[in-house]
Protein backbone atom coordinates (compact mmCIF):
# COMPACT_ATOMS: atom_id res chain seq x y z
CA UNK A 1 0.00 0.00 0.00
CA UNK A 2 1.14 4.37 -0.55
CA UNK A 3 1.94 5.55 2.49
CA UNK A 4 1.26 9.17 2.57
CA UNK A 5 4.89 10.20 1.34
CA UNK A 6 4.30 8.37 -1.66
CA UNK A 7 1.16 10.00 -2.59
CA UNK A 8 2.70 13.28 -1.46
CA UNK A 9 5.57 12.78 -3.85
CA UNK A 10 2.49 11.62 -6.99
CA UNK A 11 0.55 14.65 -6.11
CA UNK A 12 3.60 17.07 -6.08
CA UNK A 13 4.43 15.65 -9.55
CA UNK A 14 1.02 15.58 -10.73
CA UNK A 15 0.40 19.41 -9.64
CA UNK A 16 3.85 19.93 -11.61
CA UNK A 17 2.67 18.54 -14.89
CA UNK A 18 -0.59 20.25 -14.74
CA UNK A 19 0.88 23.77 -14.04
CA UNK A 20 3.43 23.73 -16.86
CA UNK A 21 0.66 22.02 -18.99
CA UNK A 22 -1.28 25.37 -18.25
CA UNK A 23 1.73 27.42 -19.13
CA UNK A 24 2.42 25.71 -22.13
CA UNK A 25 -0.99 25.41 -23.51
CA UNK A 26 -1.71 29.39 -22.63
CA UNK A 27 1.87 30.57 -24.37
CA UNK A 28 1.59 28.19 -27.31
CA UNK A 29 2.37 30.64 -30.32
CA UNK A 30 -0.11 28.92 -32.17
CA UNK A 31 -2.91 30.53 -29.58
CA UNK A 32 -1.52 33.63 -29.17
CA UNK A 33 -3.55 35.47 -31.98
CA UNK A 34 -6.77 33.79 -30.29
CA UNK A 35 -6.53 35.08 -27.43
CA UNK A 36 -5.44 38.60 -28.43
CA UNK A 37 -8.88 38.40 -29.86
CA UNK A 38 -10.35 37.08 -26.73
CA UNK A 39 -8.78 39.77 -24.45
CA UNK A 40 -10.78 42.58 -26.24
CA UNK A 41 -14.24 40.78 -25.22
CA UNK A 42 -15.09 43.65 -23.28
CA UNK A 43 -14.77 46.25 -26.17
CA UNK A 44 -16.73 44.23 -28.10
CA UNK A 45 -20.48 46.06 -27.24
CA UNK A 46 -19.77 49.17 -26.55
CA UNK A 47 -21.41 51.33 -29.00
CA UNK A 48 -22.71 54.84 -27.40
CA UNK A 49 -20.86 57.64 -27.10
CA UNK A 50 -20.74 57.76 -23.30
CA UNK A 51 -17.52 55.29 -23.60
CA UNK A 52 -15.40 57.40 -25.62
CA UNK A 53 -15.16 54.22 -28.38
CA UNK A 54 -13.40 56.18 -30.90
CA UNK A 55 -10.49 57.15 -28.49
CA UNK A 56 -10.29 53.38 -27.19
CA UNK A 57 -10.83 52.00 -30.79
CA UNK A 58 -7.36 54.43 -31.69
CA UNK A 59 -5.38 52.65 -29.26
CA UNK A 60 -6.31 49.45 -29.23
CA UNK A 61 -5.08 49.65 -33.13
CA UNK A 62 -2.01 51.24 -32.02
CA UNK A 63 -1.38 48.35 -29.54
CA UNK A 64 -1.87 45.79 -32.24
CA UNK A 65 1.12 47.36 -33.96
CA UNK A 66 3.01 47.71 -31.37
CA UNK A 67 2.95 43.44 -30.64
CA UNK A 68 3.24 42.52 -33.83
CA UNK B 1 -8.84 35.32 -39.36
CA UNK B 2 -12.63 35.56 -38.41
CA UNK B 3 -12.34 37.69 -34.70
CA UNK B 4 -13.16 35.22 -32.36
CA UNK B 5 -15.43 37.54 -30.69
CA UNK B 6 -17.65 38.00 -33.64
CA UNK B 7 -21.45 37.80 -33.02
CA UNK B 8 -24.39 38.46 -35.40
CA UNK B 9 -27.53 40.55 -34.89
CA UNK B 10 -28.71 42.22 -32.18
CA UNK B 11 -27.08 42.72 -29.03
CA UNK B 12 -29.41 41.79 -26.37
CA UNK B 13 -31.24 44.29 -23.31
CA UNK B 14 -29.04 43.85 -20.51
CA UNK B 15 -30.61 43.73 -17.20
CA UNK B 16 -29.32 46.59 -15.50
CA UNK B 17 -31.79 47.01 -12.71
CA UNK B 18 -30.29 44.21 -10.58
CA UNK B 19 -27.04 46.28 -11.11
CA UNK B 20 -28.23 49.52 -10.04
CA UNK B 21 -29.82 48.65 -6.62
CA UNK B 22 -26.57 46.17 -5.51
CA UNK B 23 -24.45 49.19 -6.62
CA UNK B 24 -26.17 51.80 -4.45
CA UNK B 25 -26.33 49.25 -1.87
CA UNK B 26 -22.75 48.81 -1.79
CA UNK B 27 -22.36 52.62 -1.14
CA UNK B 28 -24.90 52.73 1.55
CA UNK B 29 -23.61 49.63 3.54
CA UNK B 30 -20.27 50.79 2.65
CA UNK B 31 -20.83 53.52 4.91
CA UNK B 32 -22.42 51.29 7.80
CA UNK B 33 -19.90 49.38 8.02
CA UNK B 34 -16.98 51.91 8.04
CA UNK B 35 -19.02 53.65 10.43
CA UNK B 36 -19.17 50.82 12.92
CA UNK B 37 -15.40 50.15 12.04
CA UNK B 38 -14.58 54.12 12.99
CA UNK B 39 -16.93 53.36 16.35
CA UNK B 40 -14.73 50.18 17.20
CA UNK B 41 -11.59 52.03 16.63
CA UNK B 42 -12.76 54.74 18.94
CA UNK B 43 -13.21 52.49 21.88
CA UNK B 44 -10.45 51.11 21.57
CA UNK B 45 -8.84 55.11 22.23
CA UNK B 46 -11.56 55.87 24.49
CA UNK B 47 -13.11 52.62 26.20
CA UNK B 48 -16.08 55.00 27.57
CA UNK B 49 -17.56 54.18 24.03
CA UNK B 50 -18.11 50.43 25.13
CA UNK B 51 -20.81 52.24 27.21
CA UNK B 52 -22.97 53.66 24.97
CA UNK B 53 -25.52 51.41 24.61
CA UNK B 54 -24.47 48.08 26.42
CA UNK B 55 -24.45 45.36 26.02
CA UNK B 56 -24.96 46.05 22.73
CA UNK B 57 -22.40 48.76 22.19
CA UNK B 58 -20.20 46.14 23.43
CA UNK B 59 -16.62 46.55 20.99
CA UNK B 60 -16.88 42.34 21.34
CA UNK B 61 -20.60 42.83 20.06
CA UNK B 62 -20.20 45.02 17.41
CA UNK B 63 -16.84 44.36 16.04
CA UNK B 64 -18.45 41.02 14.25
CA UNK B 65 -21.01 43.11 12.86
CA UNK B 66 -17.88 45.72 11.29
CA UNK B 67 -16.20 42.77 9.78
CA UNK B 68 -19.46 41.18 8.25
CA UNK B 69 -20.84 44.78 7.12
CA UNK B 70 -18.22 45.51 5.07
CA UNK B 71 -16.74 41.97 3.78
CA UNK B 72 -20.28 40.54 3.11
CA UNK B 73 -22.74 43.84 2.94
CA UNK B 74 -20.13 46.24 0.82
CA UNK B 75 -18.04 43.95 -0.74
CA UNK B 76 -21.00 41.22 -1.20
CA UNK B 77 -22.98 44.07 -3.05
CA UNK B 78 -20.37 45.36 -4.97
CA UNK B 79 -19.40 41.87 -6.14
CA UNK B 80 -23.13 41.33 -6.84
CA UNK B 81 -23.45 44.16 -8.56
CA UNK B 82 -19.73 44.05 -10.84
CA UNK B 83 -20.27 40.06 -11.66
CA UNK B 84 -23.95 40.60 -13.02
CA UNK B 85 -22.61 43.83 -14.81
CA UNK B 86 -19.16 42.40 -16.05
CA UNK B 87 -21.08 39.19 -17.13
CA UNK B 88 -23.98 40.48 -19.03
CA UNK B 89 -21.92 42.81 -21.07
CA UNK B 90 -18.65 40.38 -21.80
CA UNK B 91 -21.27 37.07 -22.85
CA UNK B 92 -23.24 39.90 -24.63
CA UNK B 93 -26.14 38.08 -23.07
CA UNK B 94 -28.78 39.20 -20.04
CA UNK B 95 -29.02 37.77 -17.09
CA UNK B 96 -30.30 34.38 -16.56
CA UNK B 97 -33.10 33.13 -14.14
CA UNK B 98 -36.11 35.28 -13.92
CA UNK B 99 -37.05 35.78 -10.68
CA UNK B 100 -34.04 34.55 -8.79
CA UNK B 101 -32.48 37.85 -10.28
CA UNK B 102 -34.46 39.86 -7.60
CA UNK B 103 -34.40 36.90 -4.85
CA UNK B 104 -30.16 37.35 -4.93
CA UNK B 105 -31.18 41.13 -4.22
CA UNK B 106 -33.60 41.22 -1.64
CA UNK B 107 -32.38 37.83 -0.02
CA UNK B 108 -28.95 39.82 0.44
CA UNK B 109 -30.32 42.37 1.59
CA UNK B 110 -32.02 40.23 4.20
CA UNK B 111 -29.34 38.53 5.41
CA UNK B 112 -27.44 41.54 6.20
CA UNK B 113 -30.25 42.94 8.31
CA UNK B 114 -30.90 40.15 9.94
CA UNK B 115 -26.84 40.26 11.06
CA UNK B 116 -27.18 43.63 11.93
CA UNK B 117 -29.84 42.84 14.16
CA UNK B 118 -28.76 39.32 15.58
CA UNK B 119 -24.69 40.07 16.28
CA UNK B 120 -25.25 43.30 18.36
CA UNK B 121 -27.66 40.92 20.69
CA UNK B 122 -25.23 38.29 20.86
CA UNK B 123 -26.44 35.57 18.44
CA UNK B 124 -22.93 34.14 17.49
CA UNK B 125 -21.64 30.82 16.35
CA UNK B 126 -18.01 32.38 17.21
CA UNK B 127 -16.71 31.57 13.72
CA UNK B 128 -14.73 34.52 12.43
CA UNK B 129 -15.56 35.76 9.23
CA UNK B 130 -18.94 33.00 9.49
CA UNK B 131 -20.49 34.41 12.79
CA UNK B 132 -23.91 34.04 11.48
CA UNK B 133 -26.27 31.50 13.52
CA UNK B 134 -27.79 28.63 11.35
CA UNK B 135 -31.13 30.12 10.54
CA UNK B 136 -29.36 33.06 8.20
CA UNK B 137 -26.68 30.50 7.11
CA UNK B 138 -29.37 28.31 5.47
CA UNK B 139 -30.81 31.81 3.95
CA UNK B 140 -27.64 32.57 2.64
CA UNK B 141 -27.16 29.15 1.62
CA UNK B 142 -30.49 29.92 -1.12
CA UNK B 143 -29.42 33.35 -2.14
CA UNK B 144 -25.42 31.78 -2.71
CA UNK B 145 -26.75 28.70 -4.87
CA UNK B 146 -29.75 31.31 -6.83
CA UNK B 147 -26.65 33.28 -7.47
CA UNK B 148 -24.90 30.56 -9.10
CA UNK B 149 -27.53 29.93 -11.13
CA UNK B 150 -28.14 33.49 -12.51
CA UNK B 151 -24.29 33.17 -13.34
CA UNK B 152 -23.30 30.10 -14.32
CA UNK B 153 -26.98 30.06 -16.60
CA UNK B 154 -25.83 33.46 -17.98
CA UNK B 155 -22.18 32.18 -19.26
CA UNK B 156 -24.44 29.21 -20.45
CA UNK B 157 -26.63 31.23 -22.58
CA UNK B 158 -23.92 33.69 -24.01
CA UNK B 159 -23.53 34.35 -27.47
CA UNK B 160 -19.69 34.86 -27.36
CA UNK B 161 -17.35 32.10 -28.27
CA UNK B 162 -15.12 32.35 -25.38
CA UNK B 163 -15.72 32.96 -21.65
CA UNK B 164 -13.75 36.46 -20.95
CA UNK B 165 -11.22 35.57 -17.92
CA UNK B 166 -13.31 37.70 -15.87
CA UNK B 167 -16.13 35.45 -15.60
CA UNK B 168 -13.65 32.98 -14.72
CA UNK B 169 -12.39 34.64 -11.56
CA UNK B 170 -16.51 35.59 -10.64
CA UNK B 171 -16.89 31.65 -11.34
CA UNK B 172 -14.65 30.31 -8.67
CA UNK B 173 -15.60 33.02 -6.28
CA UNK B 174 -19.14 31.92 -6.40
CA UNK B 175 -18.59 28.39 -6.33
CA UNK B 176 -15.76 27.82 -4.27
CA UNK B 177 -17.75 30.63 -1.28
CA UNK B 178 -20.78 27.75 -1.73
CA UNK B 179 -18.53 25.07 -0.59
CA UNK B 180 -16.51 26.96 1.99
CA UNK B 181 -19.91 28.14 3.33
CA UNK B 182 -22.00 24.82 3.52
CA UNK B 183 -18.38 22.88 5.09
CA UNK B 184 -18.15 25.86 7.50
CA UNK B 185 -21.26 26.41 8.76
CA UNK B 186 -22.10 22.76 9.12
CA UNK B 187 -23.61 22.91 12.83
CA UNK B 188 -25.90 21.30 14.85
CA UNK B 189 -28.76 23.37 16.09
CA UNK B 190 -29.67 23.37 19.99
CA UNK B 191 -32.17 26.00 19.45
CA UNK B 192 -33.68 28.68 16.79
CA UNK B 193 -30.86 30.89 17.43
CA UNK B 194 -28.14 28.68 19.35
CA UNK B 195 -26.10 25.51 17.53
CA UNK B 196 -22.84 24.19 18.00
CA UNK B 197 -20.37 23.35 15.15
CA UNK B 198 -19.83 19.92 13.46
CA UNK B 199 -16.31 19.50 14.01
CA UNK B 200 -14.12 19.64 17.80
CA UNK B 201 -11.00 20.93 18.61
CA UNK B 202 -8.44 20.95 16.47
CA UNK B 203 -10.40 19.95 13.61
CA UNK B 204 -12.77 22.88 14.16
CA UNK B 205 -10.21 25.38 13.89
CA UNK B 206 -8.49 23.86 10.90
CA UNK B 207 -12.24 24.13 8.73
CA UNK B 208 -12.41 27.46 10.02
CA UNK B 209 -9.41 28.69 9.23
CA UNK B 210 -9.48 26.84 5.49
CA UNK B 211 -13.04 28.70 5.52
CA UNK B 212 -10.75 31.98 6.94
CA UNK B 213 -8.42 32.63 4.86
CA UNK B 214 -10.31 31.15 1.15
CA UNK B 215 -12.99 33.83 2.39
CA UNK B 216 -10.16 36.29 1.58
CA UNK B 217 -8.50 34.13 -1.34
CA UNK B 218 -11.92 34.02 -3.41
CA UNK B 219 -14.28 36.49 -1.71
CA UNK B 220 -11.94 39.44 -1.33
CA UNK B 221 -9.18 38.18 -3.79
CA UNK B 222 -10.59 36.08 -6.41
CA UNK B 223 -13.96 38.35 -7.13
CA UNK B 224 -12.05 41.59 -6.53
CA UNK B 225 -9.52 40.24 -9.15
CA UNK B 226 -12.44 39.51 -11.81
CA UNK B 227 -13.48 43.08 -11.34
CA UNK B 228 -9.80 44.10 -11.77
CA UNK B 229 -9.73 41.95 -15.12
CA UNK B 230 -13.11 44.13 -16.61
CA UNK B 231 -12.62 47.36 -14.98
CA UNK B 232 -8.52 48.07 -15.44
CA UNK B 233 -8.96 47.73 -19.44
CA UNK B 234 -12.06 49.41 -19.78
CA UNK B 235 -10.71 52.59 -17.40
CA UNK B 236 -7.33 52.85 -19.75
CA UNK B 237 -9.45 51.99 -22.58
CA UNK B 238 -7.02 49.06 -23.62
CA UNK B 239 -7.20 45.38 -23.68
CA UNK B 240 -5.16 43.38 -20.62
CA UNK B 241 -1.70 43.86 -20.84
CA UNK B 242 -1.08 39.81 -21.70
CA UNK B 243 -4.44 37.73 -21.67
CA UNK B 244 -1.89 34.51 -21.57
CA UNK B 245 -0.32 35.35 -18.65
CA UNK B 246 -4.08 36.24 -17.17
CA UNK B 247 -4.67 32.15 -17.48
CA UNK B 248 -1.89 31.16 -15.93
CA UNK B 249 -3.25 33.28 -13.37
CA UNK B 250 -6.42 31.86 -12.79
CA UNK B 251 -4.93 28.35 -12.82
CA UNK B 252 -1.65 28.79 -10.40
CA UNK B 253 -4.04 31.10 -7.98
CA UNK B 254 -7.09 28.92 -7.25
CA UNK B 255 -4.75 26.04 -6.78
CA UNK B 256 -2.89 27.62 -4.32
CA UNK B 257 -4.66 29.55 -2.17
CA UNK B 258 -7.24 26.18 -1.15
CA UNK B 259 -3.84 24.95 1.22
CA UNK B 260 -2.87 28.36 3.38
CA UNK B 261 -5.25 28.62 5.67
CA UNK B 262 -3.66 26.82 8.32
CA UNK B 263 -0.93 29.65 8.45
CA UNK B 264 -3.49 31.51 10.84
CA UNK B 265 -2.95 28.38 13.21
CA UNK B 266 1.12 28.18 13.44
CA UNK B 267 2.36 26.93 17.02
CA UNK B 268 -0.95 25.78 17.78
CA UNK B 269 -1.98 21.93 18.33
CA UNK B 270 -2.17 21.35 14.36
CA UNK B 271 -0.27 18.92 13.16
CA UNK B 272 2.98 20.21 12.38
CA UNK B 273 3.28 19.47 8.61
CA UNK B 274 -0.05 20.66 7.95
CA UNK B 275 1.72 24.02 9.94
CA UNK B 276 4.35 24.01 7.31
CA UNK B 277 2.33 23.16 4.26
CA UNK B 278 0.54 26.05 4.78
CA UNK B 279 3.60 28.72 5.39
CA UNK B 280 5.39 26.65 2.37
CA UNK B 281 1.69 27.62 0.27
CA UNK B 282 1.43 30.55 1.61
CA UNK B 283 5.12 31.52 0.52
CA UNK B 284 4.03 30.02 -3.10
CA UNK B 285 0.64 32.44 -3.27
CA UNK B 286 3.24 35.42 -3.82
CA UNK B 287 3.96 34.20 -7.29
CA UNK B 288 0.55 34.15 -8.83
CA UNK B 289 -0.68 37.03 -6.64
CA UNK B 290 2.00 39.24 -8.18
CA UNK B 291 1.16 37.96 -11.53
CA UNK B 292 -1.88 39.14 -11.54
CA UNK B 293 -1.00 42.40 -9.97
CA UNK B 294 1.84 43.34 -12.79
CA UNK B 295 -1.08 42.11 -15.38
CA UNK B 296 -3.01 44.68 -14.01
CA UNK B 297 -0.94 47.73 -13.69
CA UNK B 298 1.01 47.04 -17.33
CA UNK B 299 -2.39 47.11 -18.57
CA UNK B 300 -1.52 51.12 -18.47
CA UNK B 301 1.40 50.96 -20.09
CA UNK B 302 1.63 53.85 -22.83
CA UNK B 303 -1.21 55.27 -21.32
CA UNK B 304 -0.30 56.37 -17.75
CA UNK B 305 -0.84 59.61 -18.82
CA UNK B 306 -4.16 58.76 -18.17
CA UNK B 307 -3.57 58.97 -14.28
CA UNK B 308 -2.69 62.61 -14.30
CA UNK B 309 -6.83 63.38 -15.37
CA UNK B 310 -8.87 60.25 -14.00
CA UNK B 311 -8.98 59.96 -10.51
CA UNK B 312 -11.23 56.60 -10.94
CA UNK B 313 -8.38 54.94 -13.24
CA UNK B 314 -6.22 55.87 -10.11
CA UNK B 315 -8.58 54.19 -7.64
CA UNK B 316 -7.96 50.88 -9.77
CA UNK B 317 -4.16 51.36 -10.33
CA UNK B 318 -3.63 51.91 -6.06
CA UNK B 319 -5.94 49.79 -5.44
CA UNK B 320 -3.04 47.00 -7.51
CA UNK B 321 -0.42 48.64 -5.69
CA UNK B 322 -1.98 47.36 -2.44
CA UNK B 323 -2.53 44.76 -3.26
CA UNK B 324 0.55 43.93 -4.33
CA UNK B 325 1.75 45.18 -1.09
CA UNK B 326 -0.56 43.06 0.66
CA UNK B 327 0.05 39.72 -1.01
CA UNK B 328 3.75 40.56 -0.25
CA UNK B 329 3.46 41.12 3.24
CA UNK B 330 1.00 37.82 3.60
CA UNK B 331 3.51 35.26 2.65
CA UNK B 332 5.86 37.10 4.73
CA UNK B 333 3.86 36.86 8.31
CA UNK B 334 3.01 33.41 7.23
CA UNK B 335 6.80 32.15 7.80
CA UNK B 336 7.15 30.60 11.23
CA UNK B 337 9.64 33.29 12.86
CA UNK B 338 7.76 35.95 11.83
CA UNK B 339 4.55 34.71 12.82
CA UNK B 340 5.72 34.25 16.39
CA UNK B 341 6.49 38.02 16.48
CA UNK B 342 3.22 38.73 14.42
CA UNK B 343 0.73 36.75 15.84
CA UNK B 344 -2.06 38.27 17.68
CA UNK B 345 -0.36 41.59 17.28
CA UNK B 346 -2.08 44.65 15.92
CA UNK B 347 0.20 44.13 12.47
CA UNK B 348 -2.70 41.59 11.64
CA UNK B 349 -4.96 44.11 11.70
CA UNK B 350 -3.09 46.30 9.67
CA UNK B 351 -2.01 44.08 7.14
CA UNK B 352 -5.93 42.82 6.78
CA UNK B 353 -7.14 46.41 6.39
CA UNK B 354 -3.85 47.34 4.03
CA UNK B 355 -5.94 44.15 1.82
CA UNK B 356 -9.57 45.44 2.72
CA UNK B 357 -9.16 49.59 2.48
CA UNK B 358 -6.53 49.78 -0.25
CA UNK B 359 -7.04 46.57 -2.48
CA UNK B 360 -10.76 45.39 -2.15
CA UNK B 361 -12.30 48.96 -1.01
CA UNK B 362 -10.45 50.50 -3.76
CA UNK B 363 -10.83 48.62 -6.81
CA UNK B 364 -14.73 48.70 -5.69
CA UNK B 365 -14.98 51.94 -5.45
CA UNK B 366 -13.29 52.36 -9.00
CA UNK B 367 -15.63 49.69 -10.52
CA UNK B 368 -18.47 51.95 -8.67
CA UNK B 369 -17.49 55.04 -10.68
CA UNK B 370 -17.33 53.22 -14.01
CA UNK B 371 -20.33 51.68 -13.74
CA UNK B 372 -22.52 54.48 -12.58
CA UNK B 373 -22.87 57.15 -14.97
CA UNK B 374 -23.25 53.79 -17.55
CA UNK B 375 -26.16 52.65 -15.46
CA UNK B 376 -28.07 56.06 -15.47
CA UNK B 377 -27.47 56.80 -18.83
CA UNK B 378 -24.79 59.74 -17.61
CA UNK B 379 -22.24 61.47 -19.48
CA UNK B 380 -20.10 60.95 -16.26
CA UNK B 381 -20.02 61.84 -12.37
CA UNK B 382 -21.93 64.48 -11.22
CA UNK B 383 -18.87 66.12 -9.97
CA UNK B 384 -14.94 64.44 -11.01
CA UNK B 385 -13.44 66.81 -8.78
CA UNK B 386 -15.16 64.87 -5.79
CA UNK B 387 -13.97 61.99 -7.28
CA UNK B 388 -10.66 63.04 -7.04
CA UNK B 389 -10.54 64.29 -3.35
CA UNK B 390 -12.09 61.15 -2.14
CA UNK B 391 -9.16 59.30 -4.15
CA UNK B 392 -7.24 61.51 -1.91
CA UNK B 393 -9.17 60.92 1.75
CA UNK B 394 -9.25 57.28 0.81
CA UNK B 395 -5.12 56.94 0.79
CA UNK B 396 -4.58 59.06 3.15
CA UNK B 397 -7.32 57.35 5.33
CA UNK B 398 -5.83 53.62 4.24
CA UNK B 399 -1.58 54.87 4.95
CA UNK B 400 -2.02 56.01 8.52
CA UNK B 401 -4.15 53.02 9.13
CA UNK B 402 -1.67 50.99 8.05
CA UNK B 403 1.03 52.56 9.20
CA UNK B 404 -0.27 52.99 12.78
CA UNK B 405 -1.23 49.16 12.92
CA UNK B 406 2.57 48.52 11.80
CA UNK B 407 3.93 50.26 14.31
CA UNK B 408 1.80 49.21 17.15
CA UNK B 409 1.70 45.29 15.76
CA UNK B 410 5.66 45.31 15.69
CA UNK B 411 5.89 46.85 19.07
CA UNK B 412 3.63 44.93 20.65
CA UNK B 413 5.73 41.68 19.52
CA UNK B 414 8.90 43.38 20.59
CA UNK B 415 7.18 44.18 24.26
CA UNK B 416 5.75 40.39 24.74
CA UNK B 417 8.59 38.85 23.82
CA UNK B 418 10.84 40.86 25.75
CA UNK B 419 12.67 39.23 28.49
CA UNK B 420 14.58 39.88 31.77
CA UNK B 421 17.62 37.96 32.70
CA UNK B 422 16.38 36.10 35.86
CA UNK B 423 13.01 34.41 32.94
CA UNK B 424 10.53 36.99 33.87
CA UNK B 425 8.18 39.13 31.21
CA UNK B 426 9.88 42.83 30.87
CA UNK B 427 6.39 44.35 30.32
CA UNK B 428 2.96 43.19 31.35
CA UNK B 429 0.44 43.16 29.12
CA UNK B 430 -1.04 46.20 30.02
CA UNK B 431 1.75 48.02 29.43
CA UNK B 432 1.53 47.08 26.12
CA UNK B 433 -2.17 48.56 25.33
CA UNK B 434 -1.11 51.27 27.14
CA UNK B 435 2.00 51.72 24.07
CA UNK B 436 -0.47 51.17 21.85
CA UNK B 437 -2.45 54.41 22.65
CA UNK B 438 -1.42 56.74 19.61
CA UNK B 439 -1.53 54.34 17.10
CA UNK B 440 -5.26 53.56 18.07
CA UNK B 441 -5.58 57.09 17.82
CA UNK B 442 -4.08 57.65 14.59
CA UNK B 443 -5.59 54.90 13.13
CA UNK B 444 -8.90 55.87 14.06
CA UNK B 445 -8.11 59.20 12.07
CA UNK B 446 -7.46 57.02 9.07
CA UNK B 447 -10.82 55.79 9.28
CA UNK B 448 -12.27 58.72 9.60
CA UNK B 449 -10.45 59.88 6.13
CA UNK B 450 -11.88 57.10 4.83
CA UNK B 451 -15.11 57.38 6.01
CA UNK B 452 -15.67 60.86 5.21
CA UNK B 453 -14.62 60.16 1.17
CA UNK B 454 -17.17 57.21 1.35
CA UNK B 455 -19.81 59.93 2.15
CA UNK B 456 -18.87 61.95 -0.56
CA UNK B 457 -18.48 59.17 -2.58
CA UNK B 458 -22.22 58.89 -1.38
CA UNK B 459 -23.47 62.55 -2.05
CA UNK B 460 -21.88 62.27 -5.77
CA UNK B 461 -23.65 59.48 -6.64
CA UNK B 462 -26.88 61.02 -5.27
CA UNK B 463 -26.46 64.15 -7.43
CA UNK B 464 -25.53 61.58 -10.58
CA UNK B 465 -28.73 59.40 -10.26
CA UNK B 466 -30.53 63.07 -9.79
CA UNK B 467 -29.15 64.77 -12.94
CA UNK B 468 -31.59 66.78 -14.86
CA UNK B 469 -33.01 65.21 -17.62
CA UNK B 470 -30.78 67.75 -20.10
CA UNK B 471 -27.82 67.17 -18.61
CA UNK B 472 -27.46 63.04 -19.44
CA UNK B 473 -25.63 62.18 -22.32
CA UNK B 474 -27.66 60.25 -24.12
CA UNK B 475 -31.48 60.97 -24.59
CA UNK B 476 -32.70 57.34 -24.80
CA UNK B 477 -33.43 55.25 -22.47
CA UNK B 478 -30.44 53.90 -20.61
CA UNK B 479 -31.50 50.17 -21.74
CA UNK B 480 -31.50 51.34 -25.21
CA UNK B 481 -28.10 52.90 -25.38
CA UNK B 482 -26.76 49.22 -24.81
CA UNK B 483 -28.98 47.59 -26.73
CA UNK B 484 -26.56 47.89 -30.60
CA UNK B 485 -27.78 47.39 -33.93
CA UNK B 486 -26.29 44.82 -35.86
CA UNK B 487 -24.40 47.55 -38.18
CA UNK B 488 -23.26 48.92 -35.03
CA UNK B 489 -21.64 45.83 -33.61
CA UNK B 490 -19.78 44.78 -37.33
CA UNK B 491 -18.47 48.31 -37.52
CA UNK B 492 -16.86 48.14 -33.99
CA UNK B 493 -15.59 44.75 -34.35
CA UNK B 494 -13.83 46.07 -37.98
CA UNK B 495 -12.44 48.59 -35.67
CA UNK B 496 -10.89 46.01 -33.50
CA UNK B 497 -10.04 43.26 -35.07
Amino acid sequence: MMDIGTLGIISTLLVTIAFFGVCFWAFSPALKKRFEEDAKLPFADELNVSEKLDESKKIISLDDKKVK
Amino acid sequence: MASHVTVAGDLPVYDFDVVRKFTIMAVVWGIVGMAVGVLIASQLVWPEMNDLFQPYSHFGRLRPLHTNAVIFAFGGCALFASSYYVVQRTCQAALFGGWLIPFTFWGWQLVIVLAAITLPLGYTSAKEYAELEWPIDILITFVWVSYAIVFFGTIVKRRTAHIYVANWFYGAFIITVAVLHVVNSAAVPVTFWKSYSAYAGAADAMVQWWYGHNAVGFFLTAGFLGMMYYFVPKQAGRPVYSYQLSIVHFWALISMYIWAGSHHLLYSALPDWTQSLGMVMSLILLAPSWGGMINGIMTLSGAWHKLRTDPTLRFLVVSLSFYGMSTFEGPMMAIKTVNAMSHDTDWTIGHVHSGALGWVAMISIGAIYHMLPLLYGRQSMFSVKFINIHFWLASIGTVLYVCAMWVNGIMQGLMWRAFNQDGTLTYSFIESVQASHAGYLVRLIGGIFFLSGMLLMAYNMYRTINQPANQAAVEASDQDRLHASAVGSQNVLGGLS
